[in-house]
């Protein structure tokens, strides 16, 4: 069947448009969450830890998990603010939280979304910087919409599922993460705002990317890719691959967090003085989870992304199995995906069983997305194989 | 992964749970309560680790059994340090490790002509490399040292885990705590009901919610002699099942996978349009077998012909479908069957499974002598070398009917190199070139060579490759000129497909060209169990991932004499003191509005009285 080149140019002017709204929604969030700190009504100001002694900081923590219950719907956030304004750097406060309601029981993602949650009704910042906030989301949807319409018309103008090469994969990769955000923001009341800057970035970057290095024309698929397997297997990896990625930016952003509540701490005990890097960012560490809550978060993406990383395994599998005549072969693609397996088991078992949390836990998750990022980009444009679909010279 | 921390049998997270904040250790915490959470949570979780070990050595130690038992101690030592989780970790870490110079050295078993490319590039590097298998590491004793310690140390995990999960499906929840309410998340209040009243309330609260429950015997005491009002709740099992389920089907998959390689086998054949093979051994340009495969009666006895070949491109030259027509007869007396054979649609045949992995495209060659006889014919398969399908071709003839000559009676035989182009331009820069993979204007450009080939010493040739040591080039007569060293022969033009001037006066001609597709026939007798193996470990994954075990204790003490409460007008209508607290390993947040669910139901069904004492937390 021809291409339809109509569509195909409608896809590539909407794609622009995409990134264009995105970049401006990044923007906006980056805005907001720079510059809301100052519009902060606690107040404690960033850097100036009450806390004198151990004791103290037990009745920090006694004072957040009282209150948290009181606040309904408060997030873990809530009850880490109030720790920490009033001087509780241990992050135990998280434990007396977890308002996730009952809701949250049986849907992960909403428990997720609500565990993810930064700041109950009130986000700190001056009026205009929430409105900053608010039109970044605005953007953010826009945007969306712009997207889900390159990709649709892109799908019409090949007559097929629209992801059957690499710069096509890219844009759902960051089509699913960026959905995954406004759902988030849908089911949490937009209190999952902070994480905007911190998924809007790598998408920017990201669908750069995609739509200059990647960018192919619209085209029928090659034989190969030509069986309902493709929207099968490809689908999970896609998905996958987008929730893989958000765990990343969580990681990292647990890292942050801890470090800072590390030097926090050596502050607060008197083992150092306050840094004037610290005095300057601390506001955007302080809108950010505990690391205890960032570490959880972590556990639970992986959680969600792995059987669903083995279901895309498996059903490469099965493909191979008609299209190849063996279901494994340890093609680069299919080894590197074993060994993304085999790094993400590691990293549940390290968590759920050997009780392995903060760093350590980081690191492995780092460590298994790195892999994931080899498994996609170098196996596709460095190490030729079977799965050299990337139609990228 | 050295971890310097002491042996320990409860995972932290948990630990972190059941023992006290430390607030509250200075106000004396009920240590009975937390010494009765602390070895259930035990009993729930994992036990791996060292000090399953220490436990062996107390038992069986030297002093008590003399030497031998102090071998089978160290033995045994040997075997709880192999199915640890965190030998199971490190093991999982050097299989992940292990895999990764299997992508980025060339494999024996993907693409044997780029390891032999790379022993010609790394002359003195690529030995020594091949001596650790590193150009077949997923079939290297230390790769298969590796996967099979991590079977085994998850095999000795498993069993212990089924074990332990077997008792838990038919024993009882755990009895209660003194104290659930010291609990993360416990509660307190009190109520009208008699102790026993309030724990059968509870008991239906929980049971409504679908716990497995043990409500504490009547008459029953607790170790200092008071009455036991208590029920205990847990729910959650199938997350060990599900665990259980996907750990057992990974072992399972590995014994699929290996029976499959003992008993499959697999073969390449190029069939040329019009031609066809039979499932022999010997009809395979290809073929690896299993050892418990027997070449002779194990394989299915089916024969196939390939009758058409139909390729199609689109307008920019990409692929778009093949399809291979053939005939074919599963058996001796079978009848013959037409099938199509396309990319990712194989035909199957008994246990056998015929794959189209390739195609190209074999041109027709004729020699003939001074009179015009045909001295030789036959279609030369060509290796296509980029997406045009611009082909190398080597033709070699080694029976010329040529006189030996020289007093070592050297044979005089016929070679031709060249390249064909299925559409076929002239390009200014580079010559002639394909511009499409159809064979819309078939081309060919040659070279000759007559000498001595070496095919008949008994030394295995590349028939794709050409040992021009002891040959002499031609020079051809043909469409470009006379006295050349190169002809280019247009394929669908009678006059212009003929080269002259051979030895012998002979001539060459290339009249015609057929494709020819690459079959693979695959037998793996155990791919449907591997499958199901990868259908139970998604099942059991889901499982294991989606449902949390927690438990619950509902403690019910009268409320006269406790000394538990501070606000004493409070308590004055109150019979009773009900505490509620529980335990999850996993999911901290919903497991804690679970439970703060499940205490008001529990408050709802007791109530009698409208005041409430709250959270003992705030007591303190």
């Amino acid at each position: 069947m021809p291409v339809n080149s109509g569509l195909a140019a409608l896809s590539d002017h909407f794609l622009g448009a995409t990134m264009v709204v995105y970049a401006l929604a990044m923007l906006g969030y980056a805005a907001e969450f720079a510059f809301g700190r100052f519009g902060r009504t606690s107040g404690a100001p960033a850097v100036e830890p009450v806390m004198s002694s151990p004791s103290s900081a037990g009745a920090a923590r006694l004072t957040a998990s009282e209150r948290v219950p009181a606040m309904a719907g408060a997030g873990l956030g809530a009850a880490e603010r109030s720790g920490e304004v009033d001087g509780g750097v241990d992050g135990g406060g998280v434990d007396g939280g977890g308002q996730g309601g009952p809701g949250a029981m049986t849907d992960p993602a909403a428990a997720l979304a609500a565990a993810m949650a930064g700041d109950s009704e009130h986000p700190p910042g001056p009026a205009g910087v929430r409105w900053i906030g608010r039109i970044a989301v605005a953007l953010t949807a826009l945007g969306w919409l712009a997207q889900v319409g390159s990709v649709t018309a892109r799908g019409f103008a090949a007559h097929r599922v629209p992801w059957g090469n690499m710069y096509e994969f890219s844009s759902m990769i960051t089509l699913v993460a960026v959905s995954t955000y406004l759902v988030m923001l849908a089911r949490t009341r937009a209190r999952v705002r902070w994480l905007g800057v911190f998924v809007m970035f790598p998408v920017v970057l990201y669908l750069g990317f995609a739509g200059t290095v990647l960018y192919v024309a619209v085209g029928p698929l090659v034989p190969a890719l030509n069986s309902y397997w493709l929207k099968i297997h490809v689908a999970a990896a896609i998905v996958a691959s987008g929730v893989f990625m958000l765990s990343a930016v969580t990681t990292v952003l647990y890292l942050l967090k801890d470090r800072w509540e590390n030097q926090l701490a050596a502050v607060a005990a008197g083992r150092a003085g306050a840094s004037a890097a610290m005095r300057k960012r601390g506001g955007i560490m302080m809108r950010l989870p505990t690391a205890a809550v960032l570490d959880r978060i972590t556990y639970r993406v992986i959680g969600l992304a792995f059987p669903i990383w083995t279901f895309a395994v498996i059903a490469g599998a099965i493909w191979a199995e008609a299209a190849w005549g063996r279901y494994w072969g340890w093609d680069p693609k299919e080894t590197w995906s074993f060994i993304t397996w085999v790094i993400y088991a590691a990293y549940l078992h390290a968590r759920a069983t050997a009780g392995w949390k903060g760093n350590r836990a980081a690191a492995i998750s780092l460590l298994g997305f790195s892999a994931l990022f080899v498994d996609y980009y170098l196996v596709n444009l460095v190490i030729s194989g079977l799965h050299s679909y990337a139609g990228v010279n | 992964m050295s971890q310097p921390t002491a042996p320990t049998t409860v995972p932290d997270d948990v630990r972190a749970q059941a023992s006290p904040p430390p607030s509250q250790a200075s106000g004396g915490p009920d240590a009975a309560a937390l010494d009765a959470v602390g070895p259930d949570v035990r009993g729930a979780g994992p036990v791996r680790g060292l000090g399953s070990a220490r436990r062996v050595s107390a038992r069986w130690g030297p002093g008590r059994w003399g030497p031998a038992r102090w071998v089978i101690v160290r033995i045994r030592r040997l075997w709880h340090q192999l199915t640890s989780m965190r030998t199971a970790l490190l093991l999982l870490f050097l299989l992940a490790l292990a895999a990764v110079p299997g992508s980025l050295l060339p494999q024996r078993s993907l693409n044997p002509l780029k390891v032999e490319q790379y022993f010609r590039d790394h002359p003195s590097l690529a030995p020594a490399l091949d001596r650790v298998s590193a150009f077949n590491v997923f079939g290297a004793p230390w790769f298969a040292a590796i996967y099979l310690l991590l079977f085994i140390s998850l095999i000795g995990c498993l069993s212990a885990r089924v074990r332990w999960h077997a008792r838990a499906l038919v024993g009882r929840p755990p009895r209660a705590p003194a104290r659930p309410s010291r609990l993360t998340g416990g509660q307190t209040w009190d109520t009208a009901l008699t102790p026993p009243e309030a724990i059968e309330a509870a008991r239906v609260v929980l049971r409504r919610r679908r716990f497995r429950l043990a409500v504490a015997a009547e008459g029953a005491t607790r170790p200092d002699g008071s009455p036991d009002f208590s029920v205990a709740a847990e729910k959650g099992y199938l997350r060990e099942t599900g665990n259980l389920i996907f750990h057992i089907a990974l072992v399972l998959m590995l014994v699929g996978v290996g029976l499959g390689s003992w008993f499959g086998y697999q073969g390449t054949v190029l069939v040329i349009t019009g031609d066809g093979f039979a499932n022999t051994l010997v009809s395979y340009d290809q073929f690896s077998r299993g050892r418990l495969v027997d070449p002779a009666g194990g394989l299915a006895p089916f024969s196939l012909t390939m009758e058409k070949f139909t390729a199609s491109y689109q307008p920019t030259g990409q692929p778009a479908d093949f399809r291979a027509t053939v005939a074919y007869a599963s058996g001796l007396r079978e009848p013959t069957r037409v099938a199509e054979i396309r990319v990712n649609h194989p035909l199957a045949i008994g246990s056998a499974k015929i794959y189209l992995i390739g195609h190209g495209y074999a041109p027709h060659f004729v020699l003939r002598d001074a009179a015009g006889g045909v001295v030789w014919e036959g279609y030369q398969p060509c290796t296509p070398r980029d997406a045009m399908f611009t082909s190398t071709c080597t033709l070699k003839i080694g029976d010329t009917g040529l006189a030996p000559t020289g007093p070592t009676r050297e044979p005089r035989q016929l070679a031709f190199s060249g390249v064909f182009t299925p559409t076929t331009e002239l390009d200014r820069a580079r010559g002639y070139v394909s511009t499409y993979p159809a064979a819309n204007a078939p081309g060919l450009t040659l070279t000759g060579y007559v000498g001595n080939l070496h095919i008949n010493e008994g030394i295995p040739q590349n028939v794709y490759s050409l040992d021009t040591r002891d040959m002499r080039q031609l020079r051809l007569n043909g469409p470009l000129g006379d006295d050349r060293a190169a002809q280019v022969l247009a394929l669908n033009n009678p006059k212009q497909r003929t080269v002259t001037g051979l030895p012998g006066g002979m001539s060459l001609e290339a009249d015609g060209v057929r494709e020819f597709a690459t079959f693979q026939t695959k037998s793996d007798p155990f791919k449907g169990w591997v499958l199901v193996a990868a259908i139970a470990i998604i099942c059991g994954l889901l499982v294991s991932m989606r449902v949390r075990r927690r438990r619950v204790w509902v403690r019910a003490r009268p409320a006269a004499g406790t000394g538990v409460g501070t606000g004493a007008d409070a308590h004055a209508a109150a019979a009773t003191i009900v505490e509620i607290g529980g335990l999850s390993r996993s999911d901290i947040d919903g497991f804690a509005a679970e439970l703060r669910a499940i205490a008001l139901d529990a408050r709802a069904a007791m109530e009698t009285d409208p005041r409430l004492v709250d959270s003992n937390k705030q007591e303190l």
